[in-house]
């Protein structure tokens, strides 16, 4: 049995509380029990909303009431079911760094003291889990940041961030998939959308996913833009362990 | 054919239930402020449940019809006029083509709801005709609605039986006394019993901070125990969030889907309503009851909605008249 509590969130919700901190093997728990609860296609179940460490339910009350939706979630808890970690997508996202492309390099460098190829190195030398999404469309809350490169927000954040720019805050990375004000330290750019209206799946990437930041030229950057744009750009996908 | 908009007033959209089944992706799910007021929209002209309508905030807009349709108009009392001329709220309107349907001030509530008997041909996105302003997606253009915009209707015109009973005598925002009954949140033991104590016991205050996103609340700070911060987590509509200045935020349609401050409670489905048409410095309370009471409540206003149904699909009096004249003729001859 895990650790898990199930709280009230209104008479239309409710929500699941795992243990709370913030952790892969916690958010690899919420993951399964995502996968599993779909699995079960509970009648009146309308809306999941997975975050680092509880999961949000929304349920229809005329379909399905409290009492009767909580004790099915008690028994699904009950079951152990292990994420094999094979089974998660590692998606790569090209960047651009530094440069009108990472305005704030130099500030993540200096505050790191660092030179500006080491923060890439450092950026890019690992996968990061997608422990949730939220506040935008698509808009991935990652993990696991090389502490040496952690910076502080920018004091004063900008009006306008453009979409695709990758940046830092403090203990976060992350990439922002529509314009946005914004107060994070930018260190480059990725020239694909994970955010498209207009694409069959507007999103490509869940909870639970890995995103690995590739480092590419000026000149790459500009041609897989126009594959983006022309609509003949394959994403590159792992499956993670591979 | 389709409906024009010769002003648009200050916040009008096009709404319908809501993006739900997206929210995991960080899309938020907008809908209709007032579902209650949708709803009834909708039952007065046998539309679809989820059917997208107008709503409008504060002012309502000024529109011209290219053809004809029938419409009803719902939520706050801003006095809809066709042509210049009086027209009732929570009723069917047959509009002509070349009609004019304005209102003028606000009497009571602060939203208002149009719905048509033509359906409004709006595209569906990712399974609702909602407006989302922050991805600008959904609804006209994936904005709010401006000056001289058109919109087109999906069908020509529907016949609707028993038109003339298709009115209901509601009066739903005019009350002064504004309780919001809640369900105790998810994070309630993040506050002191103090802090609980005087959210329940005091009166709060709409501020001019309201909008689609959330309500926000001045009035008694809230006591919470080391931190109202939370690691984040995912928001339901209604959801009372208490950041560290301790001032309730209600959390409406428009709310971002996760979020990292406590939740002391959550205002119940059928009261969500009464505060999307609450307006500046309106007093509210809020008062404790539990999920079993809340979802009885909204079962119980489903079944008002069908005593509503049978009500339109019930021959009104005038033809109930002509109906006991034509007993009598009848009688004559039977006695014949």
């Amino acid at each position: 049995m895990k650790k898990a509590k199930i709280l009230t969130a209104g008479d239309s919700a409710l929500l699941i509380e795992f243990e709370q901190k913030i952790a892969p093997e916690i958010n690899a728990q919420i993951t399964a029990f995502v996968h599993l609860l779909k699995e079960q296609h509970i009648e009146g179940v309308t809306d999941l909303i997975p975050a680092f460490a509880s999961l949000l339910i929304n349920y229809d009350p005329r379909v399905i009431g409290y009492k009767d939706l909580k004790a099915r979630i008690e028994e699904l808890l009950k079951i152990e079911v292990s994420e094999e970690a094979s089974e998660a997508r590692v998606f790569e996202i090209p960047v651009c760094y530094g440069g009108e492309y990472g305005p704030d390099i130099a500030n993540i460098a200096e505050n790191a003291g660092l030179s500006e190829q080491e923060v890439i190195d450092i950026h890019c030398s690992k996968d990061y889990l997608i422990y949730m999404l939220g506040f935008l469309p698509g808009f991935v809350y990652l993990g696991g940041l090389d502490e040496r490169i952690h910076t502080p927000r920018l004091a004063n954040p900008r009006i306008s961030i453009p979409a695709g720019s990758v940046g830092i805050a403090a203990s976060q990375t992350g990439i922002y998939p529509l314009n946005s004000p914004g107060g994070w330290q930018l260190l480059g750019m990725t020239p694909v959308k994970t955010y498209d209206p207009e694409r069959e799946t507007p999103i490509l990437v869940e909870a639970g996913d890995y995103i690995r930041f590739v480092p590419v030229t000026e000149e790459e950057f500009l041609k897989i833009k126009k594959q983006v744009d022309d609509g003949t750009y394959e994403y590159v996908v792992h499956r993670k362990g591979e | 054919m389709g409906v024009r908009v010769l002003k648009s007033g200050i916040m009008t959209t096009v709404q319908d239930l809501g993006r739900t089944g997206y929210q995991s992706q960080g899309f938020s799910v907008s809908g209709v402020m007032d579902v209650r007021s949708f709803k009834i929209a909708n039952l007065l002209l046998d539309n679809p449940e989820n059917e997208a309508v107008i709503e409008f905030t504060l002012m309502g807009p000024t529109l011209e019809f290219t053809s004809e349709t029938i419409i009803a108009i719902t939520g706050g009392d801003f006095q809809p006029h066709v042509n210049g001329n009086p027209v009732k709220m929570y009723t069917a309107i047959y509009m002509k083509k070349g009609d004019i349907l304005s209102f003028k001030g606000c009497r009571s509530g602060s939203r208002g709801y149009i719905a048509f008997s033509s359906y409004l041909d709006i595209p569906v996105v990712m399974g609702s005709r909602s407006t989302n302003l922050k991805c600008g997606i959904g609804g006209f253009k994936g904005r709010r609605l401006m000056d001289g915009d058109l919109i087109m209707f999906r069908i020509k015109r529907r016949y609707l039986p028993y038109f003339l009973s298709r009115s209901l005598d509601l009066d739903e925002f005019s009350s002064d006394e504004v309780t919001l009954r809640v369900v105790m949140g998810p994070q309630k033991s993040k506050f002191t019993k103090e802090g609980i104590e005087t959210f329940l016991n005091s009166e709060y205050t709409v501020t001019s901070e309201f909008d689609r996103m959330g309500c926000r609340l001045e009035g008694p700070f809230i006591a919470y125990k080391d931190t109202s911060d939370i690691i984040s987590d995912g928001i339901a509509f209604g959801a009372v969030q208490v950041p560290s200045h301790g001032k309730p935020i209600i959390l409406l349609a428009d709310r971002q889907t996760t979020g990292g401050y406590a939740k002391i409670a959550n205002v119940i489905s059928v009261d969500i309503p009464k505060l999307a048409q609450c307006r500046t410095d309106q007093k509210i309370r809020f008062k404790q009851v539990t999920v079993d009471a809340a979802q009885k409540l909204m079962l119980k206003e489903e079944k008002e909605f069908s005593s509503f149904r049978e009500k339109i699909y019930t021959p009104c009096k005038e033809v109930l008249e002509c109906r006991l004249v034509a007993k009598r003729i009848g009688k004559l001859f039977a006695d014949k």
